[in-house]
């Protein structure tokens, strides 16, 4: 539908008009794999907690590309330096075959289906059939050629970095480190949840959704929406734009983190009036769905007022490309975004709770579930509307654009949530990795 | 089979008959009233219940928690608008304890959107417990597990 040509076409400087073909051209997307998901990035994989045994291994994406997630064997010398988390291509390198088909399990060695080819768990290849060839008699039928080296035919083996539990991998030799990819201003905010603490799995939700993969991170960058959309967080105070709220971004502009307190007072007429989500006689058959209990540590220093310390109730991030990690009252989970094409991608929800969990705070995690995912009283309307957002993008071609301007043009940093800071601040990254 | 079991099989299936009619004819206001009051809906992904994790895609522990859904889906979660038709299997009546019959069958529910074709919105088993009340036979806890490895976008509807 696009010419190639008119990729370089943007109608503004900046990044507050993004064209319909960022979302809608094929070609465009295949670059975004190449420079975005398979190059200089991290990307999410999935929860050490997921692999608790050595041998556990998960199926994952990076991108399109499917990998394995595996917990190896660590030599005790190497026990301070090496997590033991390998992540290889579910690829093998003898013809192809993606040789792993159960979701996860547990393994010794990966073995091909087709030829078995043997892998160890670390990707390098242990064996084949006859690498030697077969004795016929005296002579030797076949085999692979002179100079055939084991060592040159392993699996293809991600770089792996693990921060606090959370599995990150990449196919790029150029990226830095994990925690400079992440930056200074976005780390203590995984720290508050996840420094020091065990998790404990609590499971899946799955949903495919019709929709370019950048609009479900523009929708976790996107404070405008949650207390227009979402009737229950402008009803019960979840998610308010008069709210105390804090936009937070890396350097870059790539990754970002909302944070926001809920209000304990039901009404605040300023925000309210109009909103047609607002259902001000609104109350709940039974209230323990937001049965919302404070945990000790939602609160932290101020990262950006040291001496004083701040609780808020939400925190939503965004690590691009493809992780969403939410706290939401005392519902947590990471969403893991593996794209499909320019317009489509699969969201896995993945809830988690904590080691030390009494089975009262186990369960009130799993009631306010009902609020989020596919089929949540908040987020199911996300997928809709991104749903609705593709089909107005594919019906107008090359010169539409959205137009992303509340709080101005400028990709600041904000001490509020009335602004669209944060999706103009990933343009201006994306539009630099991109070359467009 | 013994008259008894018969016509226990027949009440069973004319209880699902009725439940899968109740949704599909949209009228989700009769769906609490299927589960006694402390009754329980889940609907919950195989894997999770194969792998013994306990998180469910909707887990409702009342009817107060079901007229809370009905609730959102008549009135607060934004969505394309669509209808479901239910295929349900005859019940495999599993066993009485006590006061509670034990059953289970498979359903397929299709969903249509305005100018769409038909697609699978979800499909799995349901595992219940159902009780006898003055007003006939109630979900004690109607158990939905889904081999649908992925929600087609949103699900809105219980099925």
């Amino acid at each position: 539908m696009n010419a190639p040509h008119t990729l370089s076409r943007w109608s503004q400087p900046g990044s507050s008009r993004i064209p319909f073909w960022a979302y809608t051209d094929e070609q465009l997307y295949q670059r975004e794999l190449e420079k975005i998901f398979y190059g200089p990035h991290w990307c999410y994989v999935g929860l050490t907690v997921e692999i608790p045994n050595l041998g556990d291994f998960k199926l994952s994406h990076v991108g399109e590309r499917q990998v394995v997630m595996v917990r190896d064997r660590v030599a005790p010398k190497d026990r301070d330096s090496d997590h033991g988390i390998r992540v290889v291509e579910n690829r093998c390198a003898h013809r192809g075959v993606r040789f792993c088909q159960n979701p996860q399990g547990n393994a010794r060695s990966f073995v091909c289906p087709y030829h078995q080819w043997t892998y160890k768990l670390n990707g390098d290849l242990a064996g084949l059939p006859f690498k030697d060839g077969v004795k016929d008699g005296e002579c030797v039928n076949g085999g692979m050629p002179d100079g055939f080296d084991l060592k040159d035919h392993g699996l293809t083996k991600l770089r792996v970095a693990v921060l606090h539990g959370l599995v990150f991998a990449t196919f790029s030799d150029a990226v830095e480190p994990l925690e400079d990819y992440l930056g200074p201003n976005v780390l203590p905010w995984l720290d508050r949840i996840f420094k020091g603490r065990q998790l404990t799995l609590l499971g899946y939700n799955c949903q495919r959704i019709p929709g370019n993969w950048k609009l479900m991170m523009e929708n976790i960058k996107d404070p405008y929406h949650p207390g227009l959309l979402h009737t229950w967080f402008v009803t019960f105070g979840l998610w308010r734009a008069d709210q105390k709220s804090r936009m937070v971004m890396d350097e870059h502009g790539r990754h970002a983190v909302m944070i926001s307190r809920r209000n304990e007072g039901r009404q605040n007429a300023a925000v309210t009036e109009g909103v047609t989500s607002f259902k001000a006689d609104m109350a709940l058959h039974d209230d323990r769905l937001l049965d919302v209990v404070p945990e000790a540590w939602w609160k932290v220093d101020d990262p950006a007022n040291p001496g004083s310390d701040i609780t808020p109730t939400v925190t939503m991030i965004t690590l691009f490309p493809s992780l969403i990690i939410q706290q939401q009252v005392n519902s947590l989970s990471t969403r893991h975004i593996v794209p499909r094409g320019q317009g489509e991608f699969d969201f896995v929800w993945t809830h988690f709770g904590f080691f030390d969990d009494t089975p009262e705070m186990t369960r009130r995690r799993l009631r306010q579930a009902n609020l989020f995912g596919p089929a949540g009283f908040v987020s199911a309307d996300d997928g809709e509307v991104i749903e609705f957002s593709q089909a107005g993008f594919a019906q107008w071609g090359e010169s539409g654009k959205t137009l992303c301007e509340l709080g101005g043009t400028g990709t600041e940093m904000t001490e509020h949530m009335v602004t669209e800071t944060l999706i103009r601040s990933m343009y201006a990254y994306w539009k630099k990795v991109m070359a467009v | 089979m013994s008259l008894e079991k018969l016509l226990l099989q027949q009440e069973v299936d004319q209880l699902y008959a009725a439940y899968a009619a109740a949704l599909d004819e949209k009228r989700f206001d009769a769906w609490p009233e299927f589960f006694v009051e402390d009754g329980r809906y889940s609907l919950q992904a195989r894997e999770n219940h194969d792998r013994g994790l306990p998180l469910a895609l909707m887990d409702l522990e009342s009817r107060g928690m079901m007229k809370d859904r009905v609730y959102g889906i008549t009135q607060t979660i934004y969505h394309g608008p669509y209808y479901t038709r239910h295929v349900v299997s005859p019940a495999q009546v599993l066993g009485v304890e006590g006061d509670v019959v034990k059953a289970q069958a498979n359903y397929a529910v299709f969903r249509t959107k305005p100018a769409g074709i038909s697609e699978v919105y979800n499909v799995g088993r349901y595992i219940d417990e159902i009780v006898r009340t003055p007003e006939g036979l109630k979900f004690r806890l109607r158990l939905c597990v889904y081999d649908s490895e992925m929600i087609l976008n949103s699900l809105i509807y219980p099925v």
